[in-house]
């Protein structure tokens, strides 16, 4: 009887103790667990849910009178032609938006790698600014310098030229829209473009200009290929941006004019706003779905460092 | 010996190397430089003259670059707005529930998830990981619906409680508590310190660095938020300042009062850029060192 008992008795010791430093563990968790279920988990269930019923914002009082529809919704969604062009507008921001910003950050980040030694803090302070400015507040300097009688047409008018309304044009809001997204994003760009560039060994330069290569072969053939997984990581960064891309059309345009320049995470704010629940939860999930695909590449390019 | 002569040889080609490359490109690089650096500054520049030019001169030439009468005006009259100072309040109490939600909720998860062995482990990082990517645009309505639930909606608690536990304040305390060593950590639990004596005698001292960047990262997303803020703040007692400032700006197109909102432009922005300014390694490293905002 003992001998057996002991080694059961070290066992339920183990388990307690186990099971102890599970308990203070998951103690230390709690108050993110409890924002993460209430604020993550949940919602994202939710929203599945609400994307297949055509719950709207007058029945949150009254559950029982929702109707569970299926995939009507995402049926509706894929006929509605606002949707379909709001993917292009969206499809425009990440085809435009992620090149500019990754060359623009490109170019500062390699500049600044270029034997700068004096003011390139400096540089990096200006650079980076834009980056943790509040939209709100550019978003207003932007429509004011963007006016019929703006900055931008004040300088356009000293040269020769007679300025648009920008905004208030089809053709011409977007790309203003685009310019403010590219402003604001280069800068990280640039930080993380400078980091991959820094952790390039500098003795390959050396040997490489010891054989003779000039600047662009060294460019070309060393630092392009060896800064590839932070051009991946920032592409697929500023992809996941630009696929969400909210406040810039919205403080701007909101969307127009004509809805040219609505993103599809404006379109699921505008279906909120107008009551439908159900139709922006499905307009919501497409997003997530195509946002989650890139974050999934994403985590797959980031695991090596972390 | 040769290993040593050779390391000396190629220092000192690459310092010839670098001394030409610096002589031929410095102007022109400088030059570029400079001119990228203006261009992103002109938006900055502008709003400060703007905000120091009277409102006459505004109406009368909007595009204006200089004012011609600085004045201070603008100013003067925004604090004077009804509404104004509650938005500024409330943008200041929901940066202080979230950032101090913030560090407590992240340096104990992070704490957890990097030193601590438990069951479950693997799925809490997989949760903090899924966190980091679900998009804020396609959780939002059902984050409503729930805020309505819990009895939040229109209360400065609601536009907090989201982001008072913010995954990417776990996952950088989480990095950094990796890097401390264990085993100072495994003496203490040696000598009989329970798990919460460890955590607030050893480990936070030792987090300083990490809890900077969290505190900077946590307040910066809480002032900047705006479409959050949006969607639960329905009534002006509620709203913080870009919520407030977007809807005089909306609600005055009739009636615009550029100088009023100029000035509300800089007083929106200017707490954050002075940070900035001085804690900028804390910016950069919370944006750039896990790629992620």
């Amino acid at each position: 009887m003992t001998p057996t008992a002991v080694p059961g008795a070290a066992r339920t010791a183990r388990r307690s103790r186990g099971s102890r430093r599970t308990a203070v563990a998951w103690l230390f968790l709690a108050p993110f667990t409890v924002v993460f279920l209430l604020y993550t988990a949940i919602p994202t269930v939710a929203a599945l849910g609400f994307s297949l019923t055509d719950l709207r914002g007058t029945d949150l009082r009254n559950p029982f009178a929702v109707d569970f529809t299926g995939l009507e919704n995402y049926f509706r969604l894929f006929q509605d032609e606002s949707f379909l062009r709001d993917i292009l507008t969206t499809a425009l921001f990440v085809g435009v938006g992620v090149p500019l910003t990754m060359g623009i950050g490109f170019a500062l980040a390699f500049a600044l790698n270029m034997g700068i030694r004096r003011l390139r803090r400096t540089f990096r302070i200006v650079f980076f600014a834009p980056v943790v400015t509040n939209i709100v507040a550019v978003a207003l300097i932007w429509q004011y310098a963007f006016n019929a009688n703006g900055t931008v047409n004040k300088v356009l008018g000293a040269v020769g030229f007679a300025g648009p309304n920008w905004l208030d044009d089809p053709n011409l809001a977007m790309p203003v829209v685009i310019l403010l997204g590219v402003w604001r994003n280069f800068g990280t760009a640039m930080v993380l473009f400078l980091a991959g560039l820094q952790a390039v060994p500098q003795d390959v330069y050396e040997a490489a200009s010891i054989d003779g290569a000039g600047r662009w072969r060294q460019l070309r053939h060393i630092t392009l290929p060896l800064l590839l997984p932070t051009t991946l990581m920032v592409s697929v960064l500023l992809t996941v941006f630009y696929l969400q891309v909210f406040d810039e059309p919205y403080l701007l345009t909101n969307g127009g004019p004509l809805g040219s320049t609505e993103s599809v995470a404006l379109y699921t704010y505008h279906q909120f706003g107008s009551g439908e629940f159900g139709m922006s939860s499905a307009a919501s999930f497409v997003m997530l779905v195509l946002v989650l695909l890139v974050s999934i590449v994403q985590f797959r390019l980031l695991r090596p460092r972390a | 010996m040769s290993t040593v002569a050779t390391v000396r040889d190629t220092e000192m080609i690459s310092d010839r190397v670098a001394v030409r490359r610096r002589s031929v490109t410095s102007p022109l690089l400088y030059g570029a430089l400079a001119l990228c650096a203006l261009l992103t500054m002109l938006p900055f520049v502008w709003v400060i003259s703007g905000s120091l030019r009277s409102l006459d001169e505004i109406r009368s030439d909007p595009g204006a670059w200089l004012p011609h009468d600085v004045t201070l005006d603008n100013f003067t009259r925004l604090f004077a707005t009804e509404g104004f100072g509650g938005f500024m309040a409330n943008s200041i109490m929901v940066a202080i529930m979230v950032v101090a939600g913030n560090i407590v909720a992240a340096s104990a998860a992070g704490y957890a998830l990097a030193k601590l062995d438990f069951a479950g482990k693997r799925l809490a990082f997989g949760a903090v990981m899924a966190a980091l990517m679900v998009p804020f645009t396609a959780v939002f309505v059902t984050q409503f619906v729930i805020t309505v639930d819990l009895g939040l909606a229109d209360t400065l608690a609601g536009i907090a409680l989201p982001s008072v536990a913010m995954p990417l304040s776990v996952f950088i305390m989480r990095q950094y508590a990796m890097s401390i060593p264990s085993d100072l950590l495994e003496a203490a639990r040696i000598d009989g310190a329970g798990e919460f004596r460890i955590f607030f005698r050893i480990f936070l001292p030792l987090a300083g660095p990490a809890v900077a960047t969290i505190t900077i990262m946590s307040f910066l997303t809480s002032w900047n938020n705006f479409i959050w803020p949006l969607i639960v703040a329905q009534s002006m007692s509620s709203y913080t300042l870009p919520v407030g400032l977007a809807a005089t700006s909306q609600a005055a197109s009739h009636v615009t009062d550029y100088g009023l909102q100029l000035a509300g432009a800089i007083v929106v922005m200017l707490p954050v850029l002075v940070l900035f300014l001085f804690l900028q390694r804390y910016f950069v490293q919370g944006i750039a060192g896990t790629g992620m905002r």
